[in-house]
């Protein structure tokens, strides 16, 4: 509307300049509201579809009619979920393991990133190079060699890990820590180095000056890693499919497909709706967490 | 209180040596600035009375205390940073009383400090806001009040008004002054504006390539510099440089300019430079404002000449004038009422008494 009315007002004097400037960042506007609309549906459309197949009975969705559309709808699937034991404890499960990781990976990545970012100490720059390398390598690769070290540390000290939840807190770190270590060393290293020296000289030790200097200023950053370490935990497939089996220890994502397919019989009611109730932990996180990210940012923690 | 005594300090980086061996004392509540060109070694100075950086070899003692390796934290000293390094994340009294919580000052203790500090300061109005509502002049008055209750043994400041544009910076300095008058603490300041330098210092150390070249009075380096390198640094516009050689004309030493211009040296000059070899390259050194329009009645040591002037800048109260002489471009400093103009000619008049008469090769003022 703004850049409307500038053109009307300058249009008898200088239209041409005025107008091909705002014409440019007229269609610039549009050309992303296009774009911007396209990756919205594109990524919406596939929750929309779990949301309507989810209000539908097993039969309104063989039935042949609209998939689109629910012409009965009924909330059987959520009362059978939400009442199923079973269900309740992948999600336990689930939730319980996530904030073990997010704790886990934090209390390890900050300190790491703390130190690789400014304690200069020999190979330090070696070190966070190596640190996030660790992180390249996929998951799928990295499984069978994980699953052989448990299954070997089980034979030999007979401390079984495997189908347990809590292996899971062993293993989702090799996937959480390099990368939060390496967020934060980014964020540490855009701290001016006046500051910890300030610090230094105010007679913080280092722990305080983590503690009381960095970990505040660089909240933003914090709270995105957080929010990176509780989605990978919260959304792991791969690992949990792999180490754990037994019904009481999977997490969500494997219970819903483990208990909800059974042979080549799909309750697809019910997996839809154990997706999206699985989906809204995360939802609700980064709906709450973002809010504080932008707080974070605009009290300008960054600028010394 | 204290003092800070360096003795033969060595900083050297891999195969660089930043500070090629300082000795240097500065006496109780004295204000001492470290000035030079950047790279000079100077902030490498201050960051290790700081306890920032590690010395290589030598010696500093803080207070009769050998304080070599000691952390900065037990050394008792404040400092004040060029970018404040004000806590984002805190107010200004939190940022001003962190160093009192760490070492468990009792609340009141702590507040009265900072109240003291903030009153003297003139930010007791800004005690609540965070750094970022701040300007440059108020961050720069936290970041001193910071230093304040702490009630060091020394302050350092690391060019702190390098941020703050030209009119702050002339009021800061002031500022800085006063706080020094008012809490007469031992201070190592750093700066690279050798006008900062004049202003505050009692004492002003001028560096160049990791090495002190001269330490004096403002008044000393100005008027007496040590070497080539002081005479030019000290003084804006800087001092003019024209070769020059002796001669003996007579019975009386004269010094030769150019095959035209010749002056004969005052007797007191004459005197001091009578052992100079007549061969030797040598430099003459004379300041813009000994260099004026010439006068009805001339003054002893007083010489005239005749130049074409390049260009002119009336400055306002006085007008700064450029010619060549040699190939060497001359600034002098007239009168506005003298009638410079550009590409005019002028007679003007040299001022020998405060000439100086530098080795070329050496550097060294004879």
């Amino acid at each position: 509307m703004a850049s409307t009315a500038i053109i009307n007002k300058a249009a008898p004097t200088r239209a041409v300049k005025y107008g091909s400037m705002s014409r440019d960042r007229k269609w610039a506007l549009r050309w992303s509201y296009f774009f911007l609309t396209l990756f919205a549906i594109f990524s919406l459309v596939p929750p929309l579809y779990m949301l309507i197949t989810s209000l539908k009975s097993s039969a309104e969705i063989s039935a042949a009619t609209n998939p689109w559309w629910v012409f009965h709808p009924t909330l059987e699937n959520y009362i059978g979920l939400l009442t199923s034991n079973q269900f309740l404890r992948f999600f336990w499960n689930s939730a319980l393991v996530s904030i073990f990781v997010v704790t886990i990976t934090m209390l390890i990545s900050v300190p790491a990133a703390f130190a690789l970012a400014r304690m200069r100490f020999w190979g330090s720059a070696t070190l966070a190079t190596g640190v996030f390398l660790t992180y390249l390598i996929p998951d799928s690769l990295l499984f069978i060699p994980l699953f052989k070290m448990f299954a070997v540390f089980g034979d030999w000290t007979g401390i079984q890990l495997i189908n347990r939840w809590y292996v899971l807190l062993i293993i989702y770190p090799t996937l959480t820590v390099p990368f939060c270590t390496w967020i934060m060393i980014g964020y540490f290293a855009s701290i001016p180095k006046e500051l910890d020296e300030a610090a230094i000289i105010d007679g913080a030790s280092w722990f305080q000056t983590l503690t009381r200097i960095f970990i505040p200023v660089a909240l933003p950053g914090l709270i995105a890693a957080t929010i990176f370490a509780f989605t990978v935990s919260w959304a792991q497939f791969l690992y949990p499919l792999v180490f754990t089996t037994s019904n009481d220890q999977l997490v969500l994502p494997v219970g819903i497909i483990t208990s909800l397919i059974k042979g080549d019989v799909f309750n697809w009611g019910q997996i839809m709706t154990g997706a999206l109730l699985g989906a809204a932990p995360p939802l609700i996180i980064y709906a709450f967490l973002m809010d504080y990210y932008i707080a974070g940012l605009t009290a300008g923690a960054t600028k010394g | 209180m204290a003092d800070v005594t360096l003795r033969k300090v060595i900083k050297r980086y891999d195969e660089v040596e930043a500070v090629r061996g300082i000795d240097l004392d500065i006496a109780d509540k004295e204000f001492v600035v470290l000035v030079g060109p950047s790279g000079c070694g100077k902030s490498t100075t201050l960051r290790m009375i700081a306890g920032l950086e590690d010395i290589t070899d030598g010696d500093i003692i803080i207070g009769g205390d050998v304080v070599n390796d000691v952390p900065p934290k037990d050394r008792d000293i404040a400092m004040v940073f060029q970018n404040y390094a004000l806590y984002p994340h805190m107010t200004v009294a939190e940022n001003m009383s962190f160093g009192l919580r760490l070492k468990r000052y009792p609340k009141a203790e702590i507040k009265s400090r900072v109240t003291e500090a903030a009153r003297m300061l003139d930010i007791t109005d800004l005690i609540d806001r965070k750094p970022k509502q701040l300007s440059g002049g108020q961050r720069q008055r936290v970041a001193m009040g910071r230093a304040i209750v702490r009630n060091p043994k020394v302050f350092l400041f690391d060019e702190p008004l390098s941020n703050l544009d030209a009119k702050l910076r002339v009021q800061m300095r002031i500022e800085i002054k006063k706080v020094h008058q008012k809490v007469r603490t031992t201070t190592v300041y750093v700066t690279h504006d050798q006008v900062e330098a004049m202003t505050l210092a009692d004492r002003v150390v001028v560096m160049n390539h990791g090495r002190i070249e001269q330490i004096g009075t403002p008044n000393d380096l100005y008027h007496k510099p040590a070497t080539r390198f002081v005479a030019g640094f000290i003084g804006s516009p800087a001092m003019n440089f024209v070769p020059c050689r002796l001669e003996e004309v007579g019975g009386r030493l004269n010094i030769r300019l150019t095959d035209r211009i010749a002056f004969p040296l005052p007797a007191a000059r004459a005197a001091r430079y009578q052992n100079v070899a007549r061969n030797e390259k040598l430099i003459l050194g004379i300041r813009p404002e000994h260099i004026t329009e010439a006068k009805q009645h001339t003054e002893p040591g007083v010489e005239t000449f005749d130049v074409v002037l390049d260009v002119t800048e009336p400055m306002g109260m006085e007008t700064l004038i450029y010619f060549m002489l040699e190939g060497i471009e001359v600034c002098g400093r007239v009168n506005p009422n003298a009638g410079a103009r550009d590409g005019a000619p002028l007679r003007l008049a040299v001022d020998l008494n405060n000439m100086h008469l530098l080795n070329e090769s050496t550097g060294v003022v004879l």
